[in-house]
């Protein structure tokens, strides 16, 4: 299957569960509604440009925003998830050639660490940022700081077990193929 | 001028990235002025489609429930019916139209039409439901919604087959109730907690209340009719430092298992809109 057709499909995977999985269950404790869908996102090619990643982060968080009734909201975190992604991968792998060996950033490519790091601060980001838009709108610091945190945790795990459980097979990159 | 293009170019990549987040920004601040974005109608009939369909199946799962709910509401209604009412006196007869039926209708002041809710959410601070019913079915923005237990909360966006509903679940909603026993009035709002209870602010401390009091639709609301149960009270908090009390209430409308609701067009109010818009021009 190519590239393409396997991200298309992913597309819509991941925002149905996101929108009749996810959303549906009462947030935990008041707090955490869970995110998985921006791992959409991560999982994208390594080799994907700059300004077309920036452009389909925003379009993807457009399309959750419009099952969910918050235009902007989602749009405006998937952006900046897709925007910060290239600066990450860059610190995380040290590499010395300018080819990578992988299509996709997963466990295999990059290795567990690293992998986690990088799952973990771009939750983070995603995270804090829609709190924080949400916060602009009703201001209250305890609850702001308590939701990033927790949420943040949630989707963390959550998007490593999805990682773990739904192993995606790879082929190594080499020159010759 | 060279320069500038110079800097663009090189930096595109971000200037992109300010470009979409200005535009995502902007849809999240003017929706919540106005309730209303770009493309929102046309994009509620696709992403209603599918929740229809998700629908299909969860009415399924809660049919019991549903089928209780409707038998007490009938109940209810039943005991309403004249004929249960009878005077130990029988040499007097009242008689009594109940219900003004003329060609032209002209006494009618609410009018109310089914819906079926085909999605909801309880989860955000920003609650909304979508019903199977829109502009080509006689919908309107701005009228009222009511389940078969209580109030649900009033319309704000429609499309030709669909309406999105802003309910009392939402840190924006505000909704003129009064005390069912001794009339007084004040505002609903919602903290953005717990969905199963809802706060009444601006009742004065002069008056006694109690736990279990029931709280109704105001009078003076030009969207609910009045008399319609909005919730019961829970706890009174008392805060020294005002002269008001602030009420929890437990909601009359279970959020979490809506299935039907009745949308209620106010068919006088424009008259009333326009007569109150007159008295304002005149001062």
């Amino acid at each position: 299957m190519s590239s393409l057709v396997k991200n298309i499909i992913r597309f819509f995977l991941f925002i149905l569960v996101q929108v009749f999985v996810l959303d549906k269950i009462p947030p935990l404790h008041r707090l955490i509604t869970p995110y998985l869908y921006f791992i959409f996102i991560l999982w994208l090619p390594f080799n994907m440009p700059r300004l077309s990643l920036t452009l389909v982060g925003f379009l993807y968080g457009l399309t959750l925003d419009y099952f969910l009734y918050t235009p902007g909201l989602h749009a405006a975190a998937c952006t900046l998830v897709a925007y910060a992604r290239p600066f990450i991968i860059n610190i995380l792998i040290a590499r010395e050639s300018t080819e990578f060996n992988y299509i996709e950033p997963s466990i295999t490519a990059m290795g567990f660490t690293p992998y986690a790091v990088y799952i973990l601060i771009l939750t983070f980001l995603h995270n804090s940022y829609i709190v924080f838009l949400e916060w602009l709108r009703f201001p209250n610091f305890w609850y702001f700081l308590g939701k990033v945190l927790a949420t943040t945790g949630v989707s963390f795990l959550l998007a490593m077990i999805t990682e773990m459980l739904f192993y995606r097979k790879q082929r190594f990159r080499t020159n010759t193929a | 001028m060279r320069n500038v293009i110079l800097f663009i170019r090189r930096y595109f990549n971000f200037v992109f990235f300010l470009i979409l987040q200005v535009i995502a920004l902007m849809m999240l601040f003017r929706y919540n002025k106005y309730h209303e974005a770009a493309f929102m109608g046309v994009a509620m009939e696709i992403t209603g489609s599918f929740d229809a369909r998700y629908n299909t199946i969860e009415n399924f799962l809660r049919l019991k429930k549903t089928n209780e709910q409707l038998a007490a509401e009938n109940e209810r209604l039943k005991n309403r019916l004249r004929q249960d009412f009878a005077a130990p006196d029988s040499s007097k007869q009242v008689v009594l139209d109940s219900i003004r039926i003329d060609s032209l209708q002209q006494y009618r002041k609410y009018l109310y039409l089914s819906a079926k809710v085909i999605g909801n959410s309880t989860s955000s601070q920003t609650n909304f439901i979508t019903i199977h019913r829109g502009s080509r079915q006689g919908v309107q923005r701005d009228m009222a919604v009511l389940s078969s237990t209580g109030v649900v909360g009033t319309v704000v966006t429609v499309s030709n087959n669909m309406a999105s509903v802003m309910s009392i679940l939402h840190r924006q909603s505000r909704i003129s109730a009064s005390l069912f026993r001794t009339g007084e009035t004040g505002t609903i709002e919602w903290d953005g907690k717990d969905p199963q209870f809802i706060t009444l602010k601006n009742i004065p401390k002069s008056v006694q209340v109690k736990k279990g009091d029931t709280v109704i639709t105001s009078k003076y609301s030009d969207k609910f009719p009045p008399g319609q149960f909005i919730g019961f009270v829970e706890e009174v908090a008392n805060d020294p430092s005002s002269n008001f009390y602030s009420l929890k209430l437990r909601t009359a409308t279970n959020f979490f298992n809506v299935q039907y609701v009745n949308v209620v067009a106010n068919l006088q109010k424009d008259e009333q809109e326009s007569l109150e818009k007159a008295t304002q021009q005149k001062q």
